[in-house]
């Protein structure tokens, strides 16, 4: 009886909570992507729907090596913050004594919630020619002459792990301290050595933390723009770049919708 | 390998060491930006040439210090708005995200649950001009059939707090589910058993309990939004925030101004965020 009269009676609080949960999806995700799919499909010039802005990013060989380019790196990128991650996070969580975890959690937490662009700021005034490193090493006369650190690829490679580490970090920590001690301590026991603690249980067990700090870290990495922009080399362009190129400075939104888009055929 | 088993001393020395270097790498940029903010030279560079306050309190005829440099104080306030507007609106929906996905059942839950944690992948960029291309429709739409324009949905103050509420809010979800997950439902039961409705329980039981995850929330919503570029890029009106000006000027070339802010900004996070550990430490006791 009771039941049935609890059914029939309109949820209030289940509409109180819907409507403005579905308006934020649906005003600010949903309909604005499928706007991006739209106008990705037009042309400016011709009527109807058509594919060739897409067909210009496979035609024009700067864009889709651009997207390869940037979509290479963004795997690099995304293994070398993982390498660093898993140690750092298995210090925190089973190392370090319990009383300085808190600490150094928030020690790491910090970097992230300063603004990338003060971030990115630091490595220019550390790294430059005219920075803080050729100034110590010509100080010490490790260097005869100052050496441009920016502006190339590998220093937009560390820009990147380091500007994106922390959605690494965060995830394996909170799979990784549920990990019972005692299953380390039990391998430890029978004889086990390191790696392979590592990789029969260590790392199974963090799976789904690596999981998903790993596809959080890629898409971060290769929707940056910030990073790759003021870091990288002069001569090659981020993805992102090319889309603000063609949507701010050609004003060609068609084709930016279209790369926009682009950036999902590599999840899928 | 771990606390409670005897490691090598060259194993736990090693691995400090690696921690220590990691340590240094996160904070390396941040320590020597500080620290320039306080060099009496031209440049945000070495060599030291003394001590000196003029990159905050300077008046001309050389330095203009922050206090005096009317751009970026305008790009701070501008961001402050935004981001206490984001924070307001993303901790109240969030709020009721959390309550929908944890408390209540509904078809198509797990649909609509994937589409919230959604934006966490999405591409700020991409965001961004998905938005843009949207309003702008929607803008052209009103002026052709009813002749009305709507500032609002043009690059402007609204358009930026939209953008960015858009994966705040789902970052507040998490936040608040985390804790709501955990609690203990017998407490409302006990409530209702006692005559509370709904709401009457919701406000006084269950959003008190929620309290330091929705506080936590707003906290992290606040600072997300306040440092967002990749959105706000494309969403940006005539009223630069304070990570859009300070691109401009890193790229064009700079003074120890933006040396000046960074301190501020790293001195009031790293402020917050020891009350956060000490509160999360007092809670636990």
């Amino acid at each position: 009886m009771q039941t049935k009269s609890k059914k029939r009676k309109i949820r209030w609080s289940f509409i109180i909570f819907f409507i403005p949960v579905a308006l934020w999806l649906l005003l600010l995700i949903v309909l604005p992507h499928l706007e991006l799919l739209r106008i990705s499909l037009t042309s400016s010039s011709a009527k109807g729907f058509t594919l060739a802005n897409y067909a210009a990013f496979f035609k024009e060989p700067i864009y889709w090596l651009t997207f390869v380019r940037t979509a290479l790196y963004s795997i690099l990128v995304t293994v070398i913050v993982l390498v660093v991650s898993l140690p750092v996070a298995f210090y925190i969580t089973k190392v370090s004594k319990i009383k300085t975890q808190g600490l150094l959690m928030v020690l790491i937490l910090v970097p992230f919630w300063v603004s990338e662009m003060i971030r990115v700021y630091g490595w220019m005034i550390l790294l430059r020619e005219s920075g803080v490193i050729n100034a110590i090493m010509l100080k010490l006369g490790l260097f005869h002459k100052p050496i441009e650190m920016l502006y190339n690829d590998a220093t937009m490679i560390m820009g990147l792990v380091y500007t994106s580490m922390l959605f690494m970090i965060v995830p394996i920590i909170g799979v990784m301290g549920s990990l019972d001690d005692s299953l380390i301590e039990a391998a430890h026991d029978l004889g086990a050595k390191k790696t392979a603690i590592w990789k029969e249980i260590i790392i199974p067990y963090c799976m789904p933390g690596i999981m998903s700090g790993s596809i959080i870290v890629f898409m971060l990495v290769l929707g940056s723009y910030l990073t790759p922009k003021l870091m990288g080399g002069k001569n090659a362009l981020w993805f992102t770049e090319q889309i603000y190129n063609q949507m701010i400075v050609y004003f060609n939104w068609e084709q930016g919708s279209a790369f926009g888009f682009s950036c999902y055929y590599f999840l899928l | 390998m771990i606390r409670t088993l005897p490691n090598s001393k060259a194993y736990i020395t090693g691995y400090k060491l690696f921690i220590a270097i990691f340590f240094v790498f996160l904070f390396s940029p941040l320590v020597i930006t500080m620290i320039l903010a306080f060099n009496n030279s031209m440049f945000p560079s070495l060599p030291w040439k003394g001590f000196t306050l003029d990159w905050f309190f300077g008046n001309g005829p050389e330095k203009f210090g922050l206090f005096h440099d009317s751009i970026n104080l305008r790009g701070i306030a501008n961001s402050f708005k935004v981001a206490v507007t984001v924070s307001l609106l993303a901790t109240t929906v969030g709020t009721m995200a959390a309550f929908l996905f944890e408390q209540e059942d509904f078809k198509f839950k797990g649909a609509l649950y994937f589409l919230m944690i959604a934006p966490l992948v999405i591409p700020g960029v991409i965001l961004g001009i998905s938005i843009l291309l949207f309003t702008n429709a929607i803008s052209i739409f009103l002026d052709d059939t009813f002749g009305i324009y709507i500032k609002a949905l043009s690059p402007s103050f609204w358009l930026v707090v939209m953008g960015q509420f858009s994966f705040i809010a789902t970052i507040v979800t998490m936040i608040v589910s985390a804790r709501l997950r955990k609690f203990d439902r017998t407490l409302e039961e006990a409530a209702f058993n006692l005559g509370a409705n709904k709401f009457e329980v919701i406000w006084f039981i269950t959003l008190k309990y929620l309290r330091p995850s929705i506080i936590g929330g707003a906290a992290i919503a606040f600072l997300m939004s306040f440092e967002n570029f990749n959105t706000t890029l494309f969403l940006i009106g005539a009223d630069s925030t304070l990570p859009i000006n300070l691109y401009q000027q890193v790229r064009d070339g700079s003074t120890p101004v933006i040396n000046a802010i960074a301190f501020l900004l790293i001195i009031s996070v790293s402020t917050v965020a020891v009350i956060n550990l000490y509160a999360g430490k007092k809670q636990e006791e």
